[in-house]
């Protein structure tokens, strides 16, 4: 089973875990509500939305409210580490929570403490402080967009604010930059590579790259990266295996994206809607050849 | 522009005209990035050549910031925040240089709209209306909470990020922003 982890930028929006579900335009957690805007309840959305059309039962979610003074992301971690050593998840997808080192690293000491250690997945801050801790390479997938690749890929940055100027300048094509990340041990086993070009890579290179359909209106909307991440950790919880998954996920993504013909002006619940439509006319087809 | 003018641009307490490297620089530790964004515009506010800046390794934490400043105007500096109750947690000494923030800027035209983006930060405004129609990319959980505040008011209404923002990613949405009204101004 999946579980998703991360926060709601709600100060009052308590801890739960438990499972999730679709209310309309709300998403539900153990029973609280809170609105599909972006974030984490995006990605547990189109996580929620992928479960159904592959008949699996739906993720857990394991939220707390959080609207950035770390208050939210520090109860999940002290909760992580008493808990998790006593659950048996088969997929971990750590999203927005505000990176802390220290903090990160007594949730992985309980992950190796769990009676089988589950996929693990980082998206978002929690991506940032994989990195920073030096331990990126203990994590499945990775899912950047191109701004947070060239900050895996500058060895020297502890969050994308700092990324250095040489690495972050346009010119710097996407394969030198996952190239550069496996060189300092800041990626992921896998990587997800959300942009223009969507990269499917690992340490060995290149495996696959999704360019179809283009709808550049996608990449302003706030929460399109989030949807593609919670794509990929549904199908990676239902037994596909991870460059199958990020493949599915990318082209998923951008085939819902068009089918809501949106303006950057679109919010990204309009495009969740079309998630199972784009995913069953996507898994109806062999997944890895490039497209 | 008479002196009176100039008198009232510079603050008697504060020499402007140094640049924190020029004699020495000390960095201010603050609890969070909150207090740090706090101290900066208090310390710009009164004319201190300030620069936030990324922290020495050997003290990053996290999501971290801090306040490059002349080491040789300490006292003057701390005496500023210290009037508004705002204490660093440390005042240390650098010897190295620090990390720069991002200072690139990539703007891409939608037609209707224009979408600037800072670091990790994206933000989008229609442009006839000034609208900001959209918030992405950013990793710390504010964003989301900076975009629900933003989406749907024009830049005239909107409250500046760093005004609600408490991390990095508010911070580079804040330049973003600042981008947006500069390439958005008449």
């Amino acid at each position: 089973m999946l579980a998703v982890i991360g926060t709601v930028p709600e100060e009052s929006f308590p801890l739960v875990e438990g499972e999730t579900a679709l209310e309309g335009e709300r998403l539900s957690v153990a029973g609280q509500l809170c609105p599909v805007h972006r974030g984490t309840p995006a990605l547990l959305a189109a996580a929620v939305v992928t479960a159904q059309t592959l008949g699996q039962p739906p993720p857990q979610g394991c939220l707390a409210g959080d609207i950035g003074l770390g208050d939210g992301s520090r109860r999940l971690y002290a909760y992580l580490e008493k808990e998790l050593p006593l659950r048996q998840y088969q997929t971990l997808c750590f999203h927005y929570l505000q990176p802390d080192v220290d903090w990160h690293n007594r949730v992985m000491f309980a992950i190796e403490a769990m009676v089988r250690r589950p996929l693990l997945i980082a998206d978002a801050g929690y991506m940032y402080v994989a990195k920073m801790s030096g331990q990126a390479g203990e994590y499945d997938l990775f899912t950047p967009d191109i701004g947070e690749l060239a900050f895996l890929a500058d060895e020297e940055a502890p969050h994308p604010f700092y990324t250095r100027g040489f690495i972050l300048h346009e010119e710097n094509l996407a394969p030198d930059l996952i190239r550069r990340a496996y060189e300092f041990d800041n990626a992921a086993k896998y990587l997800l590579v959300k942009g223009q070009t969507d990269y499917i890579a690992c340490r060995q290179g290149i495996l696959a790259t999704v360019r179809e359909p283009t709808v550049a209106a996608l990449e302003p909307i706030g929460g399109t990266g989030d949807t593609v991440t919670g794509i990929a950790a549904a199908l990676l919880a239902a037994g596909y295996d991870l460059a199958a998954a990020a493949v599915a996920a990318a082209r998923a993504n951008r085939l819902a994206g068009l089918l809501a013909n949106p303006t950057p002006a679109t919010q990204v619940a309009e495009i969740i809607h079309f998630i199972p439509r784009a995913l069953t006319e996507v898994l109806a087809k062999p997944l890895l050849h490039d497209g | 522009m008479g002196w009176r003018e100039i008198f009232k641009r510079r603050p008697a307490a504060a020499p402007a005209a140094l640049e924190p490297t020029a004699m020495g620089a000390g960095i201010l530790v603050f609890e969070n990035t909150s207090e740090v964004i706090r101290a900066e515009k208090l310390l710009k506010e009164a004319g201190w050549p300030v620069r936030v800046m990324g922290p020495p390794p050997e003290i990053q934490k996290g999501c971290d910031l801090v306040i490059e400043f002349p080491l040789m105007e300490k006292l003057g500096v701390l005496r500023v925040l210290a009037a508004q109750k705002l204490a660093p947690l440390e005042v240390v000494p650098v010897n190295s240089p620090l990390l720069q923030p991002v200072s690139l800027f990539q703007t891409k035209d939608f037609g209707e709209y224009l979408m600037v983006r800072a670091a990790n930060m994206k933000l989008t405004v229609h442009k006839a209306s000034r609208r900001i129609v959209n918030v992405s990319g950013g990793g710390c959980p504010d964003v989301p909470y900076l975009a629900h505040a933003l989406v749907g008011q024009t830049l005239e209404t909107a409250p500046a990020p760093k005004d609600l923002g408490h991390t990095l990613c508010g911070y580079a949405l804040q330049l973003a922003y600042e981008e947006m009204q500069r390439q958005c101004s008449p």
